[in-house]
């Protein structure tokens, strides 16, 4: 297997330089950091980056051409939304540079900081510090129009504490055992309920399914996993029963069956972005050409609904290109997951890949009316700061990942 | 990485692959498969039609003077969707306008109601998200304090709109002609594909009268801004724009001079009536041209002015307008009324007895009394005269005479045939000379709703029987024998209601029994009398005019049919009503008319109907030899021919000539021609009424005869 050669090769020579003193050598050392064999440039993934510079291109070019008519109609400035989301996708580029270079010792290190703090977050959003959007309590406002949603932090937490729970093997263990299972529940438990709390149904059914899938993924017994499942019809049943559910939850997750009933209410935006999807047929409206979108017809079209604008103003052709950009962005990181020589970086890679593919599905699929319409963005697409940032991280982790610096070979 | 977890991360593979596999067929279905349906959709969102409505075309007489046209004028209106939102619902804002305008907080409140399950009206029959008009020609301050003060008067705009005017005294004299508008309703939206405008006071239709009969002319085309809207109904642009076309003129043939003399001779007939203790409560006068068809004057009692339609009619003026205790002014009684005809039917009865063989020229007698199947009918009023002609027993109105030709002929006519059992049996030989003269069906005359009469064949006695006997009036569950008079008739009628007997046939001619006319069915009659036969659908408009003054079209009266009379036979009628002014039944009511200038032959009727007092008739033509017009009115309830409608028609006599006193209507009596539009929009009258008038004015009367 050439990787290990080529790892060792590298790892020698790391040590090599950092036996210099002179600022040449250190010179040397930090050009080898950036440049060397096992730089986080050098072994970068460019494939997935192009995948995700693109899709937020794609993402920015509708984002404004979806905010300029109401910005221009309300006199305000109509690039603002546009300016924002690039300086989104900057702050994020930064970020996921940042956790690329950081190894998996130092990733376990902030992950219980990370995870601390989101759920500090989010009990903090359910105090009255915390706003209210759209019947939920998600948000942190932080003042200057600045806001932070924690839930979109807590995603990435979870993950990473799972994977470093569930490859955590005892002596002897050569799966997972009930141990770890239940720390990693225990400790998804908490994000999840207080998500649940906000109430965020669309957080919830990804974390649900991020810890489910991660477990699964883990190599625990298939029969573990049955009982898993048993458990979650019977924890639906439940919720069922004992009305857990509020009334607006209910209907959003029933409306996208017969839009028409409520078409004012809850199935009025998966109405909207159905006519929006439907109208811009084979190759779209143009950008900046449609009616429709110029009207605001479709409600939250930069943000969760920013699929309906895609498929109106670039038709079935950009339709196809989200999409598959998606599919591609998905393999990249499925392709990480399964190169990845320890379980820890599978673990972080395929929970990515989890996140990203539920949260993709979910959100086209309830603009296409064969999904519940529930507030989730659209990965690197839909306008927002929190998303890109967790979004771009992710990506970090997935740079991280691929540059295969196990803890093991670390302490060897 | 454990094996476990390489086979499971395949099965993730497998997953993810689906899910997009599965998005990319949903978004093919949607766009590819059935974009177009959704293209569709999306365009009636963002696309708001607002409407913008014709200004209605005016209803001219036959000089071209206006008797309803449009002006623009300062309209309140009220948006419910604005007052809804407020915290009490409107209702201060409603109490201010009120008192603002200076009527009562009720009559507000019931204006600007929604027309629902229960809700009579007044009421808002249309859109409620349409402005609802509640004050129209309101003074400039009025306007100016509801639109300076919107906090005050929220939801309450003032605009010029152009609101319907109705010309006195005219309109008033010719309410039920010229009919009314309302907002359209939602089931004339839909049969007439009317566009709704965004818009009130405009979405008005003709509901009744020429109004409602010329409204797709009058109505105009409206023009339409297409708009495009955001999600907020926000308007973002216009599309397109197209200006709204005035609605055509509609000239009629009503002459407003003779209009209003007839209806104020059929008023003062009626209160006349009425003083002398008579329970009469309405009555129909029509004034038609003999050799046109067409018509003149529509008079019917009780009329009403047609101004309380404007500005919404309140809920008091709406009920007297379909009161029956108030004698239901919104009916058209020139041709709506169906009345027993009386003696004026003799005419018909003439021309079937020579049809059947009767000589014209022989002798008949006229006893005091006849006895025809077992039961005995007199003369009225009269004893009896021996032996006459038929011209004299027209002169003198002698009934005896004319039961016992129709005796003759029933017993001839089928008479097994009269056991009515089915509709199909044959009509009888006088009631096919009634029905050829016009009667028992509508006149087809331009004005909607009119009724047909009654002519009992053996069809409708049938019909008349078989919908009462059992149902109906249920002959069979309230007839008594040996009960009261009606219980009698009801137990016969129950069991012999659809046998056609002698004395029926006898009754009906002389124009009572089963037989009612409208009066301008009658007049109609007495025109194909007097023209020598030809039967016309009348019409009251002549031409419609586009708003440059082009004719659109021009109306003219269809031949509907010829009388299947001699036309010796007619003359001979003709020469008997002229008797019947000058030395007959009608003689006393003409005394002292200037005769010798217009000769008018007339025939009286008084019909006789059970319970209450006769129908007052006289239905007249001239001039006698050469006839122009002819004029009926009808007045149940009232008295003989001679004393009631017989001066009232000698008074539109008076008015068409300009005899005694009168300003003529008709100078010379010419029907003037077409008037026109002149170079700064204004009608001018046609240059025949002109010269007329001129000629009226220098010459003395000339002889009309």
């Amino acid at each position: 297997m050439s990787w290990v050669s080529g790892q060792s090769r590298s790892r020698y020579r790391t040590r090599y330089a950092g036996r210099g003193s002179t600022a040449a050598a250190r010179l040397r050392r930090v050009a080898a950091q950036v440049a060397g064999r096992d730089s986080a440039l050098r072994q970068a993934d460019w494939l997935l980056l192009a995948t995700v510079l693109t899709l937020t291109l794609i993402g920015t070019l509708v984002i404004w051409s979806a905010t300029q008519p109401m910005l221009l109609a309300q006199g305000a400035n109509p690039h603002a939304y546009l300016m924002k989301q690039l300086l989104n996708i900057a702050l994020g580029l930064i970020l996921m540079l940042a956790v690329s270079s950081l190894d998996s010792r130092q990733l376990r290190l902030y992950a219980p900081v990370v995870y601390g703090l989101s759920c500090l977050g989010l009990l903090a959003v359910l105090t009255p510090l915390g706003s209210i959007v759209n019947g939920a309590r998600s948000w942190i406002s932080l003042g200057g129009g600045f806001q932070v949603e924690p839930s979109e932090f807590a995603k990435l937490s979870v993950i990473v504490i799972c994977a470093m729970l569930l490859s955590e093997l005892r002596q002897g263990e050569t799966r997972p055992g009930a141990k770890a299972i239940s720390k990693a529940v225990g400790i998804a438990a908490i994000p999840i309920l207080l998500v649940a709390a906000e109430p965020d149904l669309g957080v919830m059914i990804v974390l649900v399914l991020i810890t489910v899938g991660m477990i699964a993924l883990s190599g625990v017994r298939l029969r573990w996993l049955a009982g898993m499942l048993a458990g979650a019809v019977l924890a639906v049943t439940a919720i069922a029963k004992l009305h857990l559910l509020k009334a607006y939850q209910i209907s959003r997750l029933t409306s996208f069956i017969n839009p028409a009933a409520d078409p004012r209410g809850t199935g009025y935006s998966a109405a909207q972005a159905k006519i929006a999807i439907g109208s811009g047929g084979l190759h779209g409206a143009g950008l900046f050409h449609s009616q429709l979108i110029a009207g605001s017809f479709v409600p939250e079209q930069n943000t969760d609904f920013i699929f309906a604008v895609v498929g109106n103003e670039l038709g079935f052709v950009g339709s196809i290109l989200i999409i598959g950009l998606l599919g591609l962005l998905l393999v990249c990181a499925l392709r990480i997951a399964a190169r990845s020589e320890d379980q820890f970086g599978m673990l972080v890679a395929s929970g990515i890949a989890i996140w990203f593919a539920v949260q993709a599905f979910v959100n086209i699929g309830m603009t296409l009316g064969i999904m519940p319409v529930t507030g989730l963005p659209l990965p690197f697409v839909s306008y927002g700061g929190s998303a890109m940032f967790a979004d771009m991280i992710a990506i970090g982790l997935l740079q991280s990942v691929r540059r295969r610096r196990n803890v093991f070979a670390d302490r060897a | 990485m454990i094996p476990a977890s390489r086979t499971r991360l395949v099965a993730l593979y497998v997953v993810v692959a689906a899910l997009l596999a599965g998005l990319g067929v949903r978004v093919w279905y949607l766009q590819v498969r059935t974009g177009t349906r959704y293209t569709a959709l999306a365009t009636s969102e963002r696309v708001r039609e607002v409407v913008e409505p014709a200004v209605r075309g005016p209803i001219l007489d036959d000089t071209g003077a206006p008797m309803v046209d449009s002006h623009p004028e300062l309209v309140v209106s009220v948006s419910l969707p604005v007052l809804w939102k407020l915290s009490d619902g409107g209702a201060g804002v409603l109490r201010r306008l009120a008192a603002l305008l200076g009527v009562s907080d009720a009559k507000m409140r019931s204006q600007v109601r929604l027309c629902t399950v229960g809700v009579h009206p007044p009421c808002w029959p249309g859109s409620p998200y349409q402005p609802i008009p509640v004050a129209e020609n309101v003074r400039a301050r009025i306007g100016l304090e509801v639109l300076e003060n919107q906090r005050l008067y929220a939801g309450v705009t003032a605009s010029v709109q152009p609101v319907t005017r109705y010309r006195q005294p005219i309109s008033q004299s010719l309410a039920q002609t010229l009919g009314y508008l309302q907002p359209i309703t939602a089931s004339e939206l839909k049969t007439e594909g009317i566009a709704v405008t965004g818009f009130s006071g405009v979405d008005l239709v003709g509901q009744a009268g020429l109004e409602r009969q010329y409204d797709r002319a009058l109505r105009g085309t409206p023009g339409y801004t297409k708009l495009a809207v955001n999600a907020a109904g926000q308007v973002t642009g216009t599309i397109a724009r197209v200006k709204p076309q005035a609605g055509d003129y509609l000239v009629t043939s009503i002459n407003a001079t003779v209009q209003q003399d007839a209806e104020n001779a059929l008023a003062n007939a009626v209160r006349t009536s009425q003083f002398a203790g008579s329970p009469v409560s309405n009555g129909g006068a029509a004034v038609v041209m003999t050799t046109t068809g067409r018509v003149i004057a529509l008079a019917s009692y009780p009329t009403y002015n047609p101004v309380v339609w404007s500005g919404g009619i309140s809920e008091r003026e709406f009920g007297r307008l379909f009161d029956r205790a108030d004698g239901e002014p919104v009916l058209n009684r020139a041709t709506q009324g169906e009345y027993a005809p009386g003696s004026t039917w003799k005419v018909t009865s003439v021309a079937a007895a020579v049809a059947a063989g009767l000589p014209l020229y022989g002798s008949y007698e006229c006893p005091a009394t006849v006895g025809i199947g077992g039961s005995t009918y007199a003369n009225d009023g009269s004893p009896s005269l021996g032996p006459m002609s038929l011209y004299q027993a027209l002169v003198v109105s002698c009934d005896t005479v004319f039961y016992e030709l129709a005796y003759q002929i029933y017993l001839r006519d089928h008479p097994r045939l009269d056991d009515v059992t089915s509709p199909h049996f044959p009509v009888q030989e006088m009631q096919k000379m009634e029905l050829a003269w016009g009667f028992g069906r509508p006149t087809g005359v331009d004005l909607p709703g009119e009724s047909p009469g009654s002519v009992p064949t053996r069809e409708w006695l049938y019909y008349l029987w078989k919908d009462n006997a059992h149902a109906g009036q249920d002959w069979c569950k309230y007839g008594r024998a040996g009960g009261t008079y009606v219980q009698q008739i009801e137990w016969d009628d129950c069991r012999y209601g659809n046998v056609w007997t002698a004395g029926q046939s006898v009754i009906a001619a002389i124009g009572q029994g089963y037989v009612t006319v409208t009066p301008l069915q009658l007049a109609r009659a007495y025109a194909a009398l007097a023209n020598g036969g030809t039967l016309y659908s009348p019409r009251i408009g002549e031409a419609l005019l586009s708003p440059q003054g082009k004719v659109v079209r021009r109306i003219t009266p269809p031949v509907v049919g010829h009388l299947p009379v001699a036309k010796a036979t007619l003359a001979y009628i003709r020469h008997a009503l002229a008797g019947v002014v000058t030395s007959g039944t009608a003689a006393g009511t003409f005394a002292g008319f200037p005769l010798g200038t217009v000769c008018v032959a007339g025939k009286t009727g008084t019909a006789q109907v059970q319970g209450s007092q006769s129908t007052s008739v006289f239905a007249s033509f001239a001039p006698c030899d050469h006839p122009k017009y002819v004029v009926v009115m009808m007045i149940p309830n009232s008295g003989y021919g001679a004393d009631v409608s017989g001066p009232a028609v000698r008074q539109i006599w008076d008015g068409i000539y300009g005899l005694q006193g009168h300003k003529a209507g008709l100078p010379g009596g010419v029907l003037p021609g077409l008037p026109h539009l002149n170079q700064a929009g204004q009608m001018v009258p046609p240059s025949a009424y002109l010269k007329a008038t001129r000629h009226a004015g220098k010459k003395s009367r000339g002889r009309h005869t």
